[in-house]
């Protein structure tokens, strides 16, 4: 019986330690102090989170020119910045492909891009993809929504609940958590998914 | 002491086979409404995930070999003559390869139709069409974080997800901890 004991115990250990186990995947949860960066932009300037000084947080979007589920998010996110800019949250683009391994995401495309478009955020190339992996960005797009006075990270997932349909969007994920922040409430849902473009790089 | 150990292990079998059972009825129900309800696009059906469930854990003697992807995906469209390989090689292995496709809908007869016949692809494909991909992307697989390529692979006693691209060799190596 004693043994039956030991091996009930281990096996329910077992079980538990399995469902807790980590994602290989590393870089920033939810909670986490984020690191500022410097990037440049397609204005050929470089951007830096403290170069905001009166921002209350930051929308920052891992995305690019070559995925459809990027391009299918561009005009949700022009009209993030849009409504959230002067509220203190700004949204900063950040370009995480290699461009020899995604023909199309080189920063003169980007420049071309954010043309067409007329992009009004700062669309920044993550030269060498060096930040996407400290922020354990997979794909894009990626959101991370940081409150400036902590650093902190209080949201990473999907812009909203249908990435391939604009039109049949129920539930604006980053909308509502940037809602809830600025009500100086705690972001309800902190973490989502959606399908996006693995990250390219050679 | 005894008893507690012939009632936990009677427990066990009666929840093992609880299991089962729904997971036939309910997979018999979901593929009848299937039939009824998804909408053929031309070669390939448009599914929910709801619809699509039943197909992501089939309990029988098959292994399942479940590929996510769209045509616009480079690394996807890469691995493909891979997963056809698979389907070819252990076709006698009770090995069954399932394409789903997650192109967008509004493409299927421009983009997704004029793929599969240019590349002759022979594995059943089908679209997954739905929102609220943040509640099946994490039903698919709780570590998934819906970035393509991605691959499951299941029999009725063991399941296993990659979120990572593959090469012929590693795709053969994982299929073969399946085979016995």
């Amino acid at each position: 019986m004693k043994v039956f004991k030991t091996i009930l115990a281990i096996a329910v250990v077992g079980l538990i330690t399995a469902f807790n186990l980590k994602t290989d995947a590393n870089g920033y949860k939810v909670g986490d102090k984020i690191e500022d960066f410097k990037l440049k932009n397609i204005d050929n300037k470089t951007v830096s989170l403290s170069d905001y000084t009166k921002a209350k947080g930051f929308v920052i979007i891992f995305t690019c020119n070559m995925c459809p589920y990027s391009v299918a998010n561009e005009d949700r996110i022009i009209a993030l910045q849009y409504k959230y800019e002067s509220k203190g949250f700004p949204v900063i683009a950040i370009n995480p492909n290699d461009p020899k391994a995604s023909k199309g995401d080189s920063f003169a495309d980007m420049q071309v891009r954010s043309k067409e478009k007329r992009f009004n955020f700062p669309y920044l190339f993550d030269e060498g993809q060096k930040v996407y992996p400290k922020f354990g960005a997979t794909k894009t797009p990626h959101v991370y929504i940081v409150t400036k006075n902590d650093m902190k990270v209080k949201y990473i997932g999907a812009i909203d609940n249908s990435s391939r349909n604009p039109n049949k969007v129920t539930e604006k994920y980053v909308e509502n958590a940037l809602d809830e922040l600025l009500a100086g409430k705690q972001v309800s849902k902190t973490e989502t998914r959606a399908i996006g473009c693995s990250i390219k790089i050679l | 002491m005894h008893k507690f150990i012939i009632f936990t292990v009677l427990c066990l079998i009666f929840l093992l086979s609880c299991k089962k059972e729904t997971t036939n009825k309910d997979q018999k129900t979901k593929e009848n409404t299937i039939v009824e309800k998804n909408v053929e696009v031309g070669a390939v059906k448009s599914y929910t995930y709801n619809q699509l469930k039943p197909l992501l854990e089939k309990v029988d003697d098959k292994i399942y070999v479940v590929n996510f992807w769209a045509t616009w995906c480079a690394p996807c469209v890469k691995e493909l003559p891979y997963f056809e390989r698979i389907r070819k090689t252990y076709k006698a292995s009770n090995v069954q390869v399932l394409l789903v496709s997650l192109d967008f809908a509004n493409q299927v007869e421009k983009r997704l139709l004029p793929f599969i016949a240019k590349k002759k692809l022979q594995a059943k494909v089908v679209l997954l069409d739905d929102v609220n991909e943040d509640v099946w992307i994490k039903a698919i697989d709780k570590n998934w974080s819906g970035a393509l390529p991605a691959t499951l692979i299941y029999n009725k006693s063991k399941r296993k997800f990659y979120e990572q691209s593959f090469d012929y060799k590693t795709l053969e190596n994982e299929l073969k901890t399946f085979l016995k």
